[in-house]
């Protein structure tokens, strides 16, 4: 859509933001002028610290207490800049509606997502009791959460991060707005779920011809929803041009080069292929289940995160684990490191069984198996230097080295991902979240682990870093040989990686395939997952979220009979309620759980 | 062990490095020290002892001139160095009691926060037990049996209550920091359980101990003082800074000095805890910074 003529909604103009701190004013945002029209749905991109959140958060008159806007900010032709709090109550929240990235924290935990929805149209449409909380199921209805009228009574914390954010858009629109900023919306959920959201707001935008604002570092995201889009770097405004244009033909490198970054990373291809027969890692049959204490006198409940798992993994092979956030990927990666007990089956490391090991032994050979964790941060002790936690595993299994034998491994290792020695004095904390995630990669690497198994190691790194880290990796498992056991939920990312894929629903199998033949995926929730991967191009990338269906994994302690995804699959017959599909072998090695992979 | 240590010098010397920076931090430290080395040089120094009683000069108000700086009691003794002696004796019970209490808690709380089910419970009910008795029971029965006015008595009976608290805390502390990716990371390397205790988990509660360690000399010092108050702690002729404002308190009207004196160092002393605590804590953590 081409701006219109019709007066903006929006409209930004030198709009400054100034932050008062120790070291001086900084200014986070510059100079910077964009506006929106009625209907239309602005993209506003950058990557984290460009100043995109706040230039939106001055408008709204929310920026942190050192914070001062300067310049213009006109919404529907009123100026909002310098507007008291009083003015600005009955227009943010009402005439502007918001949605955060984080839903947890923008909900409050101790009323029900039901009340805290009716409570917003109390205050700005003045509505009786009854009539808000008739108003609100229906919007929670409009929202696609499922199972309304339940949900609606139940508090923020019993909801999944995708239910709270549909509360939250419901929120938002909950006094018919018309404008929504939407605040990397997307960014804390599961790529099924991203795509639910993302499909869920371009129809609401279409629907209520709301005007909106949608800051992301997503390309992919823009490219299905974005009319227009802003480029921010460092407080500045790059470039504005239409959606087709900033990603077909951009003109400025910057924004060429995060355009790059959102195409699927190219990695070498996986060169080596696991020599036939060998096995280094033989996971069979393995269950884990948690007790979740019920109170007092009850028995606790049985949440049975990985039911019969069996795979194996040959010397210098990279098997990705895929799924959704729930599916028991992350209990996987722990099992298989015998970080917990499992509940049957076995984990055989090397002919060995590495949970049944007296614990000096597997201490000791848990040198051969490391892992690189989710939290780049919070998996670095804050009160260690980043030296002292890289050479910690060196203390751990070769005491006899002398602290300068250490030093100088360390410093060796620390060059080999890309990290300046300078940094070795320094805390985690001081350092950004892609080299806190080198000095996990650094600290697994040391001991030259035969396997290592990474958790997530991704998921909350910003693109460009996400591309950095995935190139070190490959090239770390190129060079040393070791087998790879990669935790995703970004398929696209784990076909690049790995030879073969394990698709993992509600702990249990779906499919195993090697990467090349997951074109033609055979099971309906691989092909769900690969339809949900993002792409960065406008015209395919609307059509792709119009075809996303939402629902989400039924909750672990109550999993459907049968097929456990049966209750989302779009071919679910009878007998995928009745019987537990076989794990059938399809070809070259290649396995799927589904009652139907023949037919469809 | 030397290995531990030398991974942690960082952090501890670090920690040294910020302290000095803090001019807060100086000033109550010199303070300490000037009080402590005062407490223990002075009563040689001087030429009057702590129960030297000077007929001539009874309940003499405070001067320079004076033959007593601090001026005396109704008894003649030495202002100045009964408030010293008072110092020592205070400071040496509660220094001594908040060491075995914070190390008895730290032990107890942190086991039990870190091995968990039923050993943590047990534990932790023990504590829960010895919370409900009533300690001043305690304390008189302790008395009684072994003697009134022992310091063994008076230290046993202020530890037995201090470490109760920290156990609760560290306890608290554990199960949180149990919980830290970087713990399962400890673990994941190949760590023993006790290096990992060593290496992680003490130094993560070392803040929050250290701040509650500097916080609770003063309160020994408090419990000493009530102790003594009632009776049951420090005798005279000996002298704590509990029994000397005890005196003190009962001349207010006429001899304000006797309860000014002792008074004012005990106020020095809490705030130079208190200010080093605090700054301890900062210190201690790399965030701050």
């Amino acid at each position: 859509m081409a701006p219109s003529p019709a007066p903006a909604v929006l409209e930004l103009e030198r709009l400054t933001v100034t932050f008062a701190t120790a070291a001086g004013p900084v200014q986070a945002v510059r100079d910077v002028s964009l506006s929106v029209a009625p209907g239309e749905c602005l993209g506003v991109v950058g990557e984290s610290g460009a100043g995109k959140s706040q230039a939106l958060l001055a408008v709204l008159g929310l920026l942190a207490a050192n914070g001062r806007a300067s310049g213009s900010a006109r919404f529907a032709g009123s100026e909002l800049i310098g507007l008291p709090a009083a003015a600005l109550d009955r227009v943010r929240g009402a005439r502007i509606g918001m949605v955060f990235q984080d839903p947890m924290s923008s909900l409050t935990p101790h009323l029900t997502v039901g009340e805290q929805l009716a409570e917003v149209m109390r205050r700005h449409l003045q509505v009786s009791h009854a009539a808000a909380r008739g108003r609100a199921l229906e919007l929670l209805e409009r929202v696609q959460l499922t199972d309304a009228a339940r949900r609606s009574g139940q508090y923020p914390h019993q909801l999944s991060g995708g239910m709270r954010q549909r509360v939250m858009i419901a929120i938002a629109l909950s006094c018919r707005p018309q404008l929504l900023i939407a605040d990397e919306p997307t960014t804390a959920l599961d790529v099924t779920v991203q795509a639910q959201i993302l499909s869920l707001l371009v129809e609401l935008k279409r629907e209520r011809s709301m005007a909106m604002v949608l800051i992301t570092h997503d390309m992919g995201a823009v490219a299905g929803v974005a009319d227009r889009v802003t480029v921010m770097r460092a407080g500045r405004v790059l470039e504005t041009a239409s959606v087709a244009v900033i990603l077909r033909s951009p003109r400025d490198p910057y924004t060429r080069e995060l355009v790059r970054a959102a195409a699927p990373p190219v990695v070498a291809a996986p060169a080596l292929a696991a020599a036939a027969g060998d096995t280094a890692l033989a996971v069979s049959d393995l269950s884990v289940e948690f007790a979740l204490p019920r109170g007092w006198l009850k028995s606790p409940a049985r949440l049975r995160a990985l039911r019969g798992v069996s795979f194996a993994l040959g010397p210098g092979e990279a098997l990705g684990v895929v799924g959704e956030s729930g599916g028991g990927k992350s209990t996987l990666a722990r099992a298989v490191l015998a970080l917990l007990r499992p509940a049957a089956g076995k984990v055989v490391w090397m002919g060995r069984e590495l949970l049944w090991l007296p614990p000096r032994e597997r201490r000791a050979a848990r040198g051969e198996l490391q892992m690189v964790f989710q939290d780049p941060v919070g998996s670095l002790d804050p009160r260690m230097t980043v030296g002292e936690i890289v050479g910690e595993p060196l203390v751990a299994h070769h005491p006899e080295l002398d602290p300068t034998a250490r030093r100088e491994l360390v410093a060796q290792m620390l060059k080999r991902v890309e990290l300046a020695t300078e940094l070795s004095g320094r805390y985690p904390h001081e350092l950004s979240g892609g080299q806190c995630q080198r000095v996990g990669i650094a600290r697994a690497m040391i001991l030259k682990p035969r396997l290592l198994v990474c958790d997530e190691p991704l998921s909350a790194l910003d693109g460009p870093t996400q591309r950095e880290i995935l190139a070190l990796l490959a090239g770390l498992r190129r060079e040393s040989q070791m087998s790879l056991l990669f935790v995703s939920h970004n398929l696209a990312v784990v076909r690049q990686l790995c030879e073969r894929v394990l698709v993992l629903y509600l702990g249990t199998m779906m499919e195993l395939a090697r990467s090349e033949s997951l074109q033609a995926p055979r099971h309906p929730y691989t092909r769900e997952l690969l339809e949900a991967v993002p792409v960065a191009d406008p015209e395919v990338q609307p059509a792709r979220l119009g075809r996303a269906r939402p629902g989400e994994p039924p909750s672990a302690l109550a999993p459907p009979s049968g097929c456990v995804y049966r209750t989302r699959c779009p071919h679910a017959l009878k007998v995928c309620a009745e019987r537990v599909p076989e794990w059938e072998e399809t070809d070259g090695g290649a396995r799927v759980a589904c009652h139907r992979w023949r037919e469809i | 062990m030397s290995e531990a240590a030398a991974a942690r010098g960082g952090l501890w010397r670090d920690a040294a490095r910020r302290l000095r920076g803090k001019r807060a931090a100086r000033v109550a430290l010199a303070l300490l020290a000037a009080v402590t080395l005062l407490a223990l040089l002075a009563p040689a120094a001087s030429p009057w002892a702590f129960d030297t009683l000077d007929w001539r000069h009874l309940a003499q108000p405070p001067g320079l001139t004076a033959a007593h700086w601090f001026g005396t009691d109704r008894l003649g003794r030495d202002l100045f160095v009964r408030t010293l002696y008072g110092v020592r004796l205070s400071l040496l019970i509660s220094v001594l009691a908040s060491a075995i209490s914070v190390g008895i808690g730290l032990a107890w709380g942190g086991l039990a926060g870190f091995v968990g089910g039923r050993t943590e419970e047990g534990m932790m009910r023990f504590v829960d037990v010895l919370y409900s008795l009533p300690y001043l029971f305690i304390v008189i029965i302790l008395n009684t049996v072994i003697g009134r006015g022992s310091l063994a008595v008076l230290l046993i009976a202020i530890a037995a209550v201090g470490w109760l608290t920290t156990a609760r805390i560290v306890h608290g502390q554990t199960l949180q920091l149990k919980r830290r990716e970087f713990i399962e990371a400890a673990r994941a390397t190949g760590l023993s359980t006790a290096a990992i205790l060593m290496r992680h988990v003490i130094p993560n509660l070392a803040g929050t101990v250290v701040v509650y360690a500097t916080l609770t000399v003063p309160q020994m010092i408090l419990f000493e003082s009530f102790l003594s108050f009632l009776g049951l702690g420090v005798q005279e002729p000996h002298a704590s800074l509990g029994n000397l404002i005890n005196a003190g308190a009962q001349e207010m009207e006429s001899a304000p000095w006797m309860l000014l004196v002792p008074a004012a160092f005990l106020v020095l002393l809490l705030g130079c805890l208190n200010l080093l605590g605090d700054s301890l804590r900062d210190a201690l953590d790399p965030r701050e910074h």
